[in-house]
């Protein structure tokens, strides 16, 4: 078993999708939170306000900074993410799938790197 | 012969080792993977196993079954080197040492199926193309990173890290040594045919170089292919992919001249192509067309047989083949697809139809449509506008037959009178 991390991307400053479309979205990934609770993939996950409340904190020598917004200056912001277990990476792209269609972004995979104790 | 045997040519055992080691390097490592679920450990393993052979062999002589003895050899040093590496806090290759020696001789098992497994890891849509290439040449072909390197025209330094990055990702999200579960199987099979057939042309249509064919690649590719239907004999498209590699690699010798000019088709001298492979190109096909399965490689190895078939150029069935493109288009539309199709076209209805084909195409940046529209130009009587395209071609070809044959055409149309219609 492996986990990963399902990151679902934003591009920030696009024009908000309607009520109807949020509350559909809702609902997809709920159908797809109970899958995964189901198959006993789910380890956790959820949604994040926009990167514009994200604050970041450094330390250079020693003394720590902290500076309002996202640390990458892309538009590209992750908007949510999952952590799941899954028997390899295809059973992974599988949830990744759902997640894309659920989510209406891209969801990018990425691999823990410890196996969980058991 | 590969380069490498071509610089330890001392002694036919010697000889005799790397012949095997191109051989059953891709069937040892692949079974070796299966063991330790580790492609280092795996190639290590077996380049020690070669290393101890070809010190040994020239003595010895070569052992019953050399392959069988590669892997028992290769086996045994990574059960060593695993055991002594073994700590407490590595109980991952404490495991991999228990499991192996509980697995009966790993000579017993399947190991045609080891290499399928392995095909499909190597040729896994999460790597990128050029990624999957190189692991497919290095772990089933048994190239060495500097032979591909060379075969690709990039550093080694650049092929190495392109190999070290992709294993690194195959173990570290896990990408499963298996089979595809049927649903996926059409979808990962046709990634792993794109592969072969990548590898193929780039051995036949070097995109730079001086030699337009660079032949070691096409020999793999023909060898994957090979094995790729001996291990998937119900898979048309798989026998469609060996019969049009096949029916291609037929007339190698007829397509360039003797100081490396490109010879087109239909001027290619017919006596030349080779027969043998024609034959079997041809009977491949014919059994596709019995399962009654289509697919892309199927057609295009049909093509390739009509043109085989035709025992001159004028001779050639072009009704049939523009039949087939259509066919192609409906299933697999592509933009290069529409042009190979407007070369048909031209045969069958004229230039001037296969021209207002091409202008609808979006292939700027591609040399032969640009070489295609020249062509066209120059049949219709268009010099000048032949001798723009000409250089539009010339501006983007990089293989330098290519580029001389596309001089020569140009020179050509020159020596023509403009016409006017």
């Amino acid at each position: 078993m492996t986990q990963y991390l399902l990151s679902v991307f934003n591009t920030e400053g696009q024009e908000e999708p309607s009520p109807e479309v949020i509350q559909e979205m809702y609902a997809d990934v709920d159908a797809v939170n109970a899958e995964l609770m189901a198959a006993g993939a789910w380890v956790f996950g959820g949604g994040l306000h926009p990167a514009d409340t994200a604050t970041v904190v450094s330390a250079r020598s020693g003394e720590t900074m902290i500076t309002d917004g996202p640390y990458a200056e892309t538009k590209e912001q992750i908007g949510g993410f999952w952590i799941i277990e899954a028997a390899d990476l295809d059973a992974a792209l599988d949830w990744a799938r759902k997640a894309t269609v659920a989510c209406r972004g891209p969801v990018e995979v990425r691999p823990f790197q410890d196996e969980p104790e058991v | 012969m590969s380069p490498k045997s071509e610089l330890t040519s001392a002694g036919s055992e010697v000889t005799a080792v790397d012949r095997i080691f191109r051989e059953e390097s891709g069937k040892a490592v692949a079974c070796l993977i299966r063991l330790f679920r580790d492609i280092d450990v795996a190639e290590e393993a077996v380049q020690e196993a070669f290393m101890v052979a070809s010190e040994g062999w020239p003595e010895t002589g070569l052992p019953p079954n050399p392959g069988g003895w590669i892997v028992t050899t290769a086996r045994n040093r990574a059960i060593d080197r695993l055991r002594r590496e073994s700590t407490r806090e590595n109980r991952h290759a404490q495991a991999a040492v228990l499991y192996t020696q509980s697995e009966p001789d790993p000579i017993e098992g399947p190991v045609s199926d080891d290499r399928l497994r392995l095909v499909f890891t190597c040729c896994h849509p999460a790597l990128e193309a050029p990624a999957q290439v190189a692991l497919t040449l290095r772990l089933l072909g048994g190239l060495q990173t500097a032979e591909i390197a060379r075969a690709f025209l990039v550093p080694e330094t650049t092929m190495a890290q392109r190999l070290v990055r992709a294993k690194r990702k195959i173990k570290a999200a896990n990408i499963p040594y298996r089979i595809p579960r049927d649903a996926d199987l059409p979808d990962r099979l046709e990634a792993v045919l794109t592969v072969i057939y990548l590898i193929y042309n780039e051995g036949y249509a070097a995109s730079s170089g001086d030699e337009l064919v660079r032949s070691d690649l096409c020999d793999e590719a023909i060898r994957l292919a090979r094995f790729l239907t001996d291990l998937m004999p119900d898979e048309p498209e798989a026998i469609g992919l060996l019969a049009l590699l096949l029916l291609t690699e037929s007339r190698r010798s007829a397509r360039t001249t003797s100081d490396g000019s490109l010879i087109l088709l239909g001027d290619q001298d017919r006596s030349l192509w080779d027969r043998e492979l024609i034959d079997e190109g041809q009977t491949l096909v014919r059994a596709c067309l019995r399962r009654n399965r289509p697919g892309p490689f199927q057609i295009q190895a049909a093509i390739a047989a009509l043109h085989s078939d035709a025992p001159t150029a004028e001779g050639t069935d072009w009704t049939q083949i523009l039949r087939l493109y259509d066919q192609l288009m409906a299933m697999a539309p592509s933009p290069v697809v529409a042009l190979n199709r407007a070369v048909a076209l031209a045969e069958v209805e004229g230039a001037a139809e296969a021209l207002a084909q091409l202008d609808g195409l979006h292939l700027n940046g591609y040399h032969l449509f640009h070489a295609t529209r020249a062509e066209m130009l120059h049949r219709l009587g268009r010099v000048r506008a032949a001798d723009a395209a000409y250089g539009e071609a010339l501006a983007r070809a990089t293989n330098l037959a290519e580029r001389r044959f596309l001089e020569e055409r140009r020179h050509l149309n020159g020596l023509t009178e403009e016409r006017h219609s």
